[in-house]
């Protein structure tokens, strides 16, 4: 028995929702690299759950092409947050706002 | 000598300005003296050699050539030094150019002779009288002296009117800081004079004159298109009568002011303040016959102009027989000479008015004689008296001063007129004169005579004869003065007794010799306007000298009896013609008179003058002022609350507002993101809803 979509997107959103709400409430750097992570993931299985729906390979392409973008962002990611350490001595974020108006 | 004239007057000039500089500090206190009286000696000896050198027309016109130009005819000679002012153009058209220049002829050579002569021996009088003062006082007095003689040989040696006007308002200010001498004193304790006031008020009127003076000048100016001397005269017949009469008088007014004619004597009495010397040299000797000198040396220009040279006569008869009367109550001693100098100096201008010029110069150089004699025996009487100076506590000093005693006694004979001392041939020539000219000015003249004779004999036996009046302090003191004040006493009265010989009138038998002198200058222009026949037989001229003689003799017979044989006439008298005593010992009340009609309305105008000033104008002033200050005040506040408020009130306006949104400018992230996905939210939720319906 197939899984209905409706189920997948609501599973979507959940991990979604849990990505964002890392997003704004963890102080760590790395955590919110991670859950940025997650949303990204919670997109790839939008696009996995409506390609079998529509019998369409594009949104299984833009999955891999996802993936691989994403990998890419989070060396980025690492890589400023390596930067960050070394200069701050820190990672949580709110520790540094510097743009503070 | 006559390349030295520009030197005359530079000697004393630099003994002022020794004795001003040094004198109060570094030369010692003989030093002083004698190089003042030597800078005089020096130019005396000087002005003997110029004048011996124009005497000699061969000389005269051989000596001419660079600076000097001579004119052997008129036994002149004229230094020119340089021009003074090359100035402005004249009703000719001609450029106006004033050279400071001196010029000797035998007017100048007269004066310039009594001027050092006398000046001389009252500069050697004053090392003695001035010997108690302290050193800087002692330096000051002979620098001024010194600066005066100076200015005088300026007047004199002149010969434009410029140069003439520079040594007359020179000769004006060290008459003013010489009457002011002791300046802290109070001279006349009735009124409250101080020595200050004596000279502000001998300035002050002088000033008067002088406005005559220059206006006198500027209209020759005008007319004339000159101001030399010789240059003005030389065109007097072409003038016009009209003009050289309105200049004749205006330069009388300023005559008038320095030579004390009425109405502008007033101040010489007061001149008294001033040491005795100067009283001498400067108020009877030289400076007051400056405006006779003016006269005589302008004499063409007064010949054109009858109207002025009747009124010079008429001024100098009044004044001449005005002053005596005066001269009668007064009991200073040398207020009794001051009016007696103003008499004497109305008899100059009596005998220049009626045309007889060398007869005024010759009583002015007699009178410089025996007046300066006069004044330097007041002196040396004072000296004696420990500085007591009124004569009713005076009497019997003949026994105690023998030497001052005789040569007051040559004096008092000849000012009196008493044959043949020097006076009398002077007085005589005058009187001559005006009864040529008209028998009323002959009789102010004899009526001038007939009381100097007896205000003089007044004076000779209240101080020399009679019952002493001062007490015992005062004759323990009594003393001879020493002999610098001794011999020029001595000498003066030399002077002052063989004088007349240089006038003898010719209806004695004898040679005019001081009139044949001086005849180059006033030969010149004839006697015009003269009424009377141009010459008096010598039987009528031996006739008004007896008249004269017999009214001398009277006039010291009178004072003799009066104040010597018995002292209780004159007291009876004045009691019997009270108010005319009174009268003649106010002076008359001129003083007041011209204190109610011409000071009081004049310090009635300066009071008003300056209420104007302080209320209207400054009020204006300080109006304006205060308009400016309000007008300025309104501009401050308007541009401190409404242009500055208007710009506070932006940068307010932008501070408030980034004030507000500075607040969303955290800085961290986060927030950032939750602002961004609670806008999708809500952007969604609103899609969402609408969508629905």
């Amino acid at each position: 028995m197939p899984v209905p979509p409706s189920h997948v997107l609501i599973f979507s959103l959940l991990l979604f929702s849990i990505g964002m709400l890392g997003v704004l409430t963890r102080r760590n750097a790395i955590i919110i690299l991670m859950s940025i992570e997650l949303m990204m993931n919670a997109a790839n299985i939008n696009f996995i759950a409506f390609s079998r729906q529509l019998n369409n390979l594009t949104g299984q392409v833009f999955g891999v092409f996802t993936i691989a973008v994403a990998a890419g962002e989070v060396a980025i990611g690492l890589a400023v947050v390596l930067a960050l350490y070394r200069n701050r001595d820190t990672i949580y974020v709110d520790e540094v706002h510097v743009m503070k108006g | 000598m006559l390349g030295l004239l520009w030197a005359i007057p530079l000697l004393p000039f630099a003994g002022f300005v020794l004795n001003g500089v040094l004198g109060a500090r570094v030369l010692p206190r003989q030093a002083v003296g004698i190089l003042a009286s030597g800078a005089v000696l020096l130019s005396f000896l000087v002005s003997l050699g110029a004048i011996a050198a124009i005497a000699d027309p061969v000389a005269l016109t051989a000596a001419a050539g660079g600076s000097l130009t001579t004119d052997a005819e008129h036994h002149r000679a004229v230094q020119t030094l340089w021009t003074w002012m090359p100035i402005g153009t004249s009703a000719q058209g001609t450029v106006l150019r004033v050279d400071w220049a001196y010029a000797l002829d035998p007017l100048s050579a007269v004066m310039l002779l009594v001027v050092t002569g006398v000046g001389f021996l009252i500069h050697v009088y004053s090392i003695g009288y001035m010997g108690h003062e302290p050193r800087p006082a002692y330096a000051r007095f002979f620098a001024y002296l010194n600066l005066f003689m100076a200015m005088m040989l300026t007047l004199v040696l002149g010969a434009s009117l410029p140069v003439v006007f520079v040594g007359w308002e020179g000769v004006g200010l060290c008459s003013y800081l010489l009457i002011g001498f002791y300046h802290d004193r109070v001279f006349d304790e009735a009124t409250g004079m101080t020595c200050a006031d004596a000279g502000r008020k001998a300035f002050i009127t002088n000033r008067i004159g002088d406005m005559g003076f220059m206006l006198g000048m500027l209209l020759l100016l005008a007319t004339a298109g000159t101001l030399d001397i010789q240059g003005i005269l030389a065109q007097a017949g072409t003038l016009g009568t009209g003009v050289c009469t309105a200049a004749a008088l205006l330069l009388f007014v300023g005559a008038c002011g320095k030579s004390a004619q009425i109405p502008l004597y007033v101040w010489l009495p007061d001149a008294m303040a001033g040491p005795t010397p100067v009283s001498a040299l400067i108020h009877a000797a030289t400076m007051v016959t400056a405006g006779v000198y003016v006269v005589c040396r302008m004499a063409p220009l007064y010949q054109h102009a009858p109207g002025a040279l009747l009124t010079v006569a008429v001024v100098g008869g009044a004044t001449a027989v005005f002053a005596a009367c005066i001269g009668l109550c007064q009991n200073d001693i040398k207020k009794v000479l001051a009016y007696s100098t103003v008499s004497q100096l109305g008899y100059m201008m009596l005998g220049a008015g009626c045309g007889g010029f060398e007869a005024g110069v010759f009583h002015l150089m007699t009178h410089a004689f025996f007046k300066a004699l006069l004044f330097l025996g007041a002196g040396s009487v004072i000296h004696a008296m420990s500085g007591e100076q009124d004569i009713r506590r005076m009497g019997g000093l003949d026994r105690y001063i023998p030497w001052t005693h005789g040569t007051f006694v040559v004096a008092w004979l000849a000012i009196s007129g008493i044959f043949p001392l020097s006076g009398f041939f002077s007085k005589d020539e005058i009187l001559a004169w005006a009864f040529r000219r008209s028998i009323l000015l002959w009789g102010l003249g004899v009526g001038g005579a007939f009381l100097t004779a007896f205000y003089m004999s007044r004076l000779y036996f209240l101080v020399f004869h009679g019952r002493e009046h001062f007490d015992k302090e005062t004759r323990h003191h009594l003393h001879e003065s020493p002999r610098t004040m001794i011999v020029p006493l001595v000498v003066l009265a030399v002077l002052a007794f063989a004088g007349g010989v240089l006038g003898v009138p010719e209806a004695l038998g004898a040679r005019n010799l001081l009139g044949e002198y001086l005849a180059p200058v006033f030969e010149a222009a004839p006697a015009a306007g003269a009424a009377g026949p141009a010459h008096l037989s010598a039987g009528l001229e031996l006739g008004l000298m007896v008249v004269s003689f017999v009214v001398a003799v009277f006039g010291i017979f009178l004072g003799w009896v009066f104040y010597a044989q018995r002292p209780e006439i004159p007291a009876t008298f004045a009691e019997n013609v009270r108010g005319l005593y009174r009268l003649v010992a106010g002076k008359f009340y001129v003083d007041e008179i011209y204190d109610r009609v011409i000071l009081a309305p004049y310090y009635a105008l300066c009071h008003a003058a300056a209420w104007f000033d302080r209320y209207v104008v400054d009020g204006a002033v300080n109006a304006a002022g205060y308009v400016t200050l309000g007008t300025s005040y309104t501009s401050v506040g308007f541009d401190t609350y409404v242009v500055d408020g208007l710009v506070n009130l932006t940068g307010y306006t932008v501070r408030g507002a980034s004030w507000v949104f500075r607040r969303f400018q955290t800085g961290v992230v986060q927030s950032y993101a939750t602002a961004v996905v609670l806008g999708i939210f809500i952007l969604v939720s609103v899609y969402l809803l609408t969508q629905g319906h």
